[in-house]
């Protein structure tokens, strides 16, 4: 097999491969209150809140929270899915494997995005069905397109959480304190222009803020292409976070290996 | 006074453990602060700034919730992970006894958020911590925490049986701040959600704090939120019997 098409094998199917190793207890009586029952409930509270406090229209909140909740998936996946092979005692084998890391890190991260997108279309269906959320036909193409990139953000953002695992102790509280911090920072309910101006820098320098302002607009009736800056931009504050994910990914390795503290606690 | 010393000694320990613990830390600090504060900026957005003390209530009773809840829920999980579980059931107290001071000491570690997004709000926004009647205020916290504890316990007994508590945990947070109300008015539900509030402690205990802070009848809602812990107590004997002997008859205790 070609080296090309040696790295896709390992992307694809190791990907796949580790998920299904790395989530073997995930089963539907914990999946569906955790992943569906969850966001749903989300929704409500905020598009309640923000009618209570006369802020935004309920589309905001829909939109918002909707693209938000692939961080589910997304952050707390991509770092279980990074760090638990520390937890469970499979770090060594697998960074004592000659298999391209790139390609071992990166395809970890397709079944995260697949699941994240599932969380994000199914929040946004709950939307529409319940409270009134209905963007029109000709905006779901252009709304779907810049769902996905806006997740393939997140996840990458959740890489770079998860490199941080190969060596924090305390993990979860890092990915738990990066949901929640989403919801204040990236615009999820709280137009950047009522923000203070640092919180506004720092919400765009994160995942997801750009995507949600573009969905947004196409969900009231903007063009794709009127958009293009800002899914560009989410595109490229992942492709960022990616970068950033796979270096702290190498040097983390290299220090654990150096200090023979690969899995230890 | 045997009794008295193991809820005591029971809820010592629990306290020292959950305090020291980074996720409850963040589930009764840093989370309901960052909630508190969304609910701030909405609230001004809104132009309903008057309503800040409501937001900081109401986010700091989030976290007795979501600590009371996650706590209960980890209770028996927990032991089960780490192998006591079979110790506790074992001892000769009724089990309701040896769980109630986890259950208790859940919730006491609320008592964190409400003070983190009171502090919060009075010293990022500004808000005026002037209490309409400070020492009622005072009684319904105490017993707001109190019968969350109890309700806590009911659902910590619940859990005995089932595998994926802590799956029934991350679901329960949102909903029961939803159906109580608790940075905003029930009013704005269906109809057909008001007896789930009635029959919910938090909702009780939120109108009780809100009136002893911004003022109202206290009184009515503070014996209600009590009569509800008691309730809860009541049917936490029940269920713990009820499923202590179903998960001996099963020997399904461990779930493993």
């Amino acid at each position: 097999m070609s080296a090309v098409g040696n790295w896709f094998r390992v992307f694809g199917v190791g990907g796949v491969i580790a998920y299904r190793g790395l989530f073997n207890w995930i089963r539907p009586a914990m999946y569906i209150p955790t992943m569906l029952g969850s966001p749903i409930f989300q929704l409500i509270f905020f598009t309640k809140l923000g009618q209570y406090a006369h802020a935004e229209s309920s589309d905001f909140y829909i939109v918002g929270n909707s693209v938000q909740v692939c961080a589910m998936s997304s952050v707390y996946g991509m770092t279980m899915a990074v760090a638990n092979e520390r937890w469970y005692g499979t770090l060594g084998p697998l960074l004592a494997s000659p298999a391209n890391r790139a390609a071992v890190f990166l395809g970890r991260g397709v079944p995260v995005l697949a699941n994240g997108l599932f969380v994000s279309a199914f929040t946004f269906g709950i939307g529409m069905l319940f409270l009134g959320f209905s963007p029109g036909i000709d905006a779901l193409p252009a709304l779907a397109l810049i769902v996905v990139v806006t997740v393939v953000s997140c996840t990458c953002f959740g890489m770079l959480l998860g490199s941080i695992g190969l060596r924090a102790k305390d993990f979860f509280f890092v990915a738990n304190l990066a949901y929640f911090l989403m919801l204040l920072f990236c615009g999820v309910n709280i137009p950047l222009s009522d923000l203070p101006g640092w919180m506004s820098f720092v919400g765009r320098c994160l995942p997801l803020t750009h995507g949600i302002a573009a969905a947004r607009e196409v969900a009231a009736g903007a063009s794709l292409s009127s958009v293009s800056g800002l899914v560009w931009t989410e595109l490229g504050v992942g492709a960022a976070y990616a970068a950033a994910a796979y270096a702290l990914f190498r040097i983390l390795e290299h220090e654990s290996r150096r200090s023979a503290v690969l899995d230890t606690y | 006074m045997s009794a008295l010393r193991i809820v005591w000694s029971g809820f010592v320990t629990n306290l020292k453990m959950l305090s020291t613990s980074s996720f409850f830390l963040l589930t009764s600090v840093v989370q309901p602060v960052i909630f508190a504060t969304i609910a701030f900026y909405m609230f001004q957005s809104g132009g309903r700034s008057g309503t800040l003390l409501y937001a900081a209530l109401g986010a700091g009773m989030m976290g007795v919730w979501s600590s009371t809840l996650f706590g209960s829920g980890g209770i028996i999980q927990w032991q089960r992970w780490q192998g006591t579980l079979e110790l506790g059931v074992g001892a000769p107290p009724p089990m309701t006894l040896v769980y109630l001071p986890f259950s208790l000491a859940n919730s006491f570690i609320g008592l964190y958020s409400m003070a983190a997004t009171l502090a919060w709000g009075r010293i990022v926004f500004g808000v005026p911590l002037h209490f309409a009647h400070p020492w009622q205020f005072v009684l319904a916290l105490a017993a707001t925490v109190l019968s969350l504890g109890l309700m806590g316990l009911v659902l910590a007994s619940t859990f005995i049986l089932y595998r994926y508590a802590n799956a029934l945990s991350n679901l329960l947070e949102y909903p029961v701040w939803v159906a109580s109300g608790l940075v905003f008015s029930t009013a704005l539900l269906p109809e057909w959600t008001r007896p789930i509030s009635w029959a919910l402690p938090p909702y009780w205990g939120i109108l009780a704090i809100r009136h002893a802070a911004l003022g109202g009848p206290v009184w009515g809602p503070l014996a209600m939120v009590t009569l509800l812990g008691l309730a809860a107590l009541g049917i936490s004997i029940l269920t713990f019997r009820l499923f202590e002997r179903l998960a001996r008859a099963r020997a399904t205790l461990a779930l493993t």
